[in-house]
């Protein structure tokens, strides 16, 4: 088995999901970790694949779909690593005003503690007069929560955004 | 006493409606011991219900004194437990010995009032919150052939690799 990144955008409609998945199937490729959603007026796949066969099949088999639903893929070989060690232990999420520079700001702080981003998800919403920035972040802090905290709340005042951070853990019952 | 060894996802032995406990003999005496010394073997050693050991009946231990110390009931053996009263709402991270390697976000009540019989069948009430109520929230959902994983909403947001998972039996 070897495994490929496959990187599926197309204008979102209905039956994208289910043509690629398809297509998958029939070329005999098992889907692993997975991201589809909707971005902007488009939708997007990133998925790690296994493949039996060589790559080029898995591109044949993904042609037809690609040509009915408009779509743009990428397949890219990736050497099969274990699954990262890190595991995120620490969630920040930021919600304000939107402008320029958010995501920015509260990345560059996270990087200076080597935090590493495991997870981003991120919305504009609001109206376009009053637009809101709402950002989720999970990772994995080697120094522990408080220095999350140290190094992204005094962001609250510099960029004007609310900054939470809590930590991830859970409980087994 | 003897640690029994649990049932894991996808089993579909997990998913059984327990039924009522009738007889609270020596046998029910001696099994609820197996069970807790199972449970205080588990990885969490926090809670576990009857079916996750592959008996149908519905009996539900919880000890969170590992997570609380002495700020909660201690051992609490509850057989036939029904919940008669719960307010509030919280979200919580909850991993389970039946389901190895993935924890998810849970919403339940925050306080609750369980109505139960002991190891010798004699009525009890208790009145749990937060953590305590949750883990026996989730033991009494074995009861109903139901895992937390019933209960998720996102599998993006709720749904995570559990770490350091260290061993069932």
């Amino acid at each position: 088995m070897s495994q490929a990144l496959l990187t599926v955008i197309g204008e979102d409609r209905p039956g994208i999901v289910a043509a690629v998945t398809q297509a998958l199937y029939t070329a005999d490729c098992s889907i692993g970790d997975a991201s589809m959603m909707r971005l902007g007026g488009y939708f997007t796949i990133m998925q790690v694949i296994d493949y039996s066969r060589d790559l080029g099949s898995v591109e044949m088999a993904l042609d037809p779909a690609i040509k009915r639903l408009s779509l743009r893929v990428h397949l890219d070989p990736i050497s099969s690593v274990a699954v990262a060690a890190d595991q995120p232990n620490t969630r920040v999420t930021v919600y304000g005003a939107d402008h320029p520079g958010i995501v920015a700001g509260v990345t560059a702080a996270l990087a200076a503690i080597g935090f590493n981003v495991i997870d981003l998800e991120s919305e504009s919403s609001g109206s376009a007069e009053r637009p809101l920035y709402v950002m989720v972040i999970q990772g994995y802090a080697p120094d522990g929560i408080e220095s999350v905290r140290k190094a992204v709340l005094p962001l609250r005042e510099k960029q004007g955004v609310e900054v939470g951070v809590h930590p991830i853990e859970a409980a087994v019952f | 006493m003897t640690v029994l060894s649990i049932l894991t996802y996808p089993d579909a032995r997990l998913q059984r409606k327990a039924e009522a406990v009738q007889v609270f003999d020596d046998e029910l005496q001696k099994f609820v011991g197996d069970l807790t010394e199972t449970m205080y073997a588990g990885p969490g050693g926090v809670g576990i219900a009857a079916p996750q050991v592959d008996r149908h009946q519905r009996i539900v231990i919880v000890d969170v004194r590992p997570k609380l110390g002495d700020d909660c009931h201690g051992l609490m053996v509850l057989i036939n437990p029904e919940l008669v009263a719960w307010e509030g709402m919280a979200v919580g991270r909850e991993g389970c010995m039946s389901v190895p390697d993935f924890t998810g976000n849970v919403i339940r009540a925050e306080r609750i009032q369980v109505q139960a019989q002991d190891v010798s069948g004699r009525e009890r009430s208790y009145e749990c919150e937060g953590f305590e109520a949750r883990a026996v929230q989730h033991e009494m959902d074995h009861l109903d052939g139901f895992l937390f994983l019933d209960r998720l909403v996102s599998r993006k947001t709720d749904l995570f690799r559990r770490k350091n998972y260290q061993k069932s039996q």
